[in-house]
């Protein structure tokens, strides 16, 4: 479908004072030691001591993390790890059992969700929230904050507020046609398909004009030629200056648009660093594969571990006895 | 049988001031669950309190009905509050309950021997409404024809109420096309998606309930006003369920759903009844004998077959008669 693949992949709403200072924040990235926690030079976000437990199961455990702004951050980690529930605490939408966390300088402990929203932080969802029975173009004009129209007394007014609904408007087309969705506009949204949930998900955040864009798995059940494309539009907010946190199980996304990658397992970052290096870190591959999983067995460790588990299982039997 | 009586006093009801006081009531509702989700199984409260605020000041403290209007919309929101502060932060059945236990705790407190003095116990109110009907303009009954007729009260009553559910429905449809209704449709559809936008879920259920309660205090006025009385059996739990069914009728989630299913449904069940009481009446040679079906059970059918009747209207226009099908299929998936 060459409809799909020579879309404006790059740079259309770049400035070059967002470009700069994307492209300084990338060199300073440079400096920063590839530690778990490691700090960083201008952090959006900083976190300590963030717990959340569910039962006995410690869900997330991070000492400290801060995420640089100006850059593209994935957050990767196998099912499970704790990455979803991560983003909920940090959005507002769950609340850790110990911790602090801060967005801009701005301590965002007990600060409900639609604040940390209006405050620059908006979140998609890994299971998709689309407004079903709204058609396309109105789930993306909710996205938009502070409209006047949605107070009470000046909503019955309609001229209060129809000029902005109408840069609203331009603006939802504007990234509707960015997303391949405007052809969709007038359809409820319930009526998409699941890759275009995702699809339009992101681009309702995009509405709130996000500092800092954070994708719960933004590529899950997106074909491929329109991924190349969504790569390029993410890459396009860091040059509009935004930030970008994502988590991502596509490791081809992550080498390839990702300037950090933050590495959790079993609630913990275990590690940090440019894609590359994270990559090749043995604590990384261990998560994800498990131990030892390398080390292809040789007939005689196979017969030694065996001979082991007999001695051990003789002693028992005994023991028993 | 007696078809010309026979329509013309379906349509009298269908038209008259019951029929407005549900209309009204069901415009409240569709605030509340058409476009916001909410579900509240108390509007009867919300209507108890805003006629009895009314009816105290005037006929026990002496003070100004106009007053007592505004009081009794000033409660209303007040009762929303109190309903709304400790449940809407919850999941959606809480509310649920929650005015259910206040339509019965306000039905009773308004009954109470205890509060006899304010409220009249289980006789109710009277003696309020001179003020209201100082200002009818008829003098005589109007009549239609030979088909229907109302009182000079009842007139005055319907051209104030018509006035009120049109306004009601004029701002209905102001606030659904606007961005603040677009929050509330849009809560009703996901809440959290709304609260990650950045919207003040709660704040905008609230405003919602508070709306819909003072829709639901017009319909108060309205019943206390129409029979120049008011006490507790009219407002029992009953009434909130023909509210709801007036909305699902004309359809939820549409501006003009309540007021033509409040007219349908006062139209189907004076039409039903009247009907099978003249099909069983003994003296005028009865079309239904006696043997199948007699005077008293006759009272009892039109319930039956009203029920009949939504059980068909479910099932081929879940919608309700405004309803969008295409709308309703999204649920499916
Ligand atoms: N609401 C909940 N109640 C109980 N346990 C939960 C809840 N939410 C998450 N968990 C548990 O917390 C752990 C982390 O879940 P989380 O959804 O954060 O994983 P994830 O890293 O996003 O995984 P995936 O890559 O599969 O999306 C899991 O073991 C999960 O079972
Ligand atoms: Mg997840």
């Amino acid at each position: 479908m060459p409809a799909e693949t020579n879309l404006p992949t790059n740079v259309e709403a770049a400035t070059p004072e967002g470009l700069e200072r994307s492209r300084a924040a990338r060199a300073a990235l440079k400096q920063v030691e590839t530690e778990p926690g490691a700090k960083k030079p201008d952090p959006i976000v900083i976190a300590d001591n963030i717990t959340r437990t569910f039962g006995g199961l410690t869900a997330v455990d991070v000492e400290h993390v801060e995420i640089q702004r100006g850059v593209i951050t994935a957050l990767i980690g196998p099912n499970g790890a704790g990455k979803t529930t991560f983003f909920n605490l940090l959005t507002g939408f769950d609340r850790p059992d110990t911790g602090s966390w801060s967005f801009n300088g701005t301590s965002l402990n007990k600060v409900p969700a639609y604040k940390v929203a209006r405050m620059g932080m908006v979140r998609t969802f890994q299971l998709t929230k689309v407004l079903a029975k709204l058609t396309v173009l109105e789930n993306m004009r909710v996205g938009a904050t502070r409209q006047r129209g949605e107070s009470f007394f000046s909503a019955m007014f309609a001229p209060l507020w129809r000029a902005e609904e109408e840069a609203n408007t331009e603006k939802a087309n504007h990234l509707l046609e960015r997303f391949l969705l405007i052809k969709k506009r007038e359809d409820f949204a319930g009526e998409l398909s699941g890759g275009q949930r995702k699809l339009l998900e992101m681009a309702r955040a995009l509405m709130a004009d996000p500092e800092l864009v954070m994708l719960d798995e933004p590529m899950a059940g997106v074909n491929p030629a329109l991924k190349q494309s969504l790569l390029g539009h993410v890459k396009s907010l860091r040059d509009e200056g935004r930030t970008v946190l994502f988590v991502e199980h596509d490791m081809d996304m992550v080498r390839d648009i990702s300037d950090w990658v933050i590495v959790m397992a079993q609630g913990k970052v275990i590690a940090e660093g440019p894609p590359d290096s994270v990559m090749g870190d043995q604590r990384v591959i261990d998560a994800y594969l498990g131990a030892h999983h390398d080390t292809a067995l040789t007939f005689e460790e196979e017969e030694r571990i065996l001979a082991e588990a007999e001695k051990e299982l003789e002693e028992e039997a005994e023991s028993n006895d | 049988m007696d078809f010309v009586s026979l329509f013309g006093d379906s349509i009298q009801q269908a038209i008259g001031p019951t029929a407005i006081v549900y209309a009204l009531a069901a415009i409240g509702l569709n605030i509340q669950f058409g476009y916001t989700g909410l579900l509240n199984f108390g509007q009867a409260a919300f209507m108890a309190v805003g006629g009895y605020t009314m009816a105290a000041f005037v006929s026990t403290w002496g003070l100004s009905f106009w007053l007592g209007i505004v009081a009794g919309l000033g409660l209303t929101a007040v009762l929303a509050l109190l309903l709304g502060i400790p449940t809407l932060r919850l999941r959606a059945d809480y509310l649920a309950i929650v005015t259910i236990a206040a339509a019965e705790i306000v039905r009773q407190v308004v009954g109470s021997v205890s509060l006899k003095d304010w409220f009249g116990g289980q006789d109710g109110l009277q003696e309020f409404s001179d003020t209201f009907r100082s200002y009818n303009p008829f003098s005589d009954r109007i009549e239609v024809g030979t088909l229907v007729a109302w009182s000079a009260n009842d007139a005055w009553v319907m051209l104030v109420g018509w006035t009120l559910v049109l306004l009601c429905c004029l701002m209905t449809w102001l606030l659904v096309r606007s961005p603040w209704g677009r929050v509330l449709k849009s809560i009703r559809e996901d809440e959290d998606a709304v609260r990650s936008l950045g919207k003040n879920v709660y704040s905008y259920k609230m405003q919602s309930l508070m709306l819909g309660g003072m829709f639901g205090a017009l319909a108060g006025f309205c019943v206390a006003l129409r029979s120049a009385a008011i006490n507790p059996s009219m407002f029992a739990t009953d009434v909130t369920f023909f509210a709801y069914t007036v909305l699902l009728i004309g359809g939820a989630a549409r501006v003009l759903g309540p007021v033509v299913g409040s007219i349908i449904f006062w139209f189907l069940i004076t039409f039903l009844d009247l009907f099978f009481s003249q099909a069983t009446n003994p003296s005028s040679g009865p079309l239904i004998p006696p043997s199948i079906m007699t005077e008293t059970q006759a009272s009892l059918m039109r319930f039956i077959f009203l029920g009949l009747a939504l059980m068909l209207l479910m099932i081929f226009r879940p919608q309700g008669i405004f309803g969008d099908r295409k709308e309703l299929a999204i649920d499916a998936r």
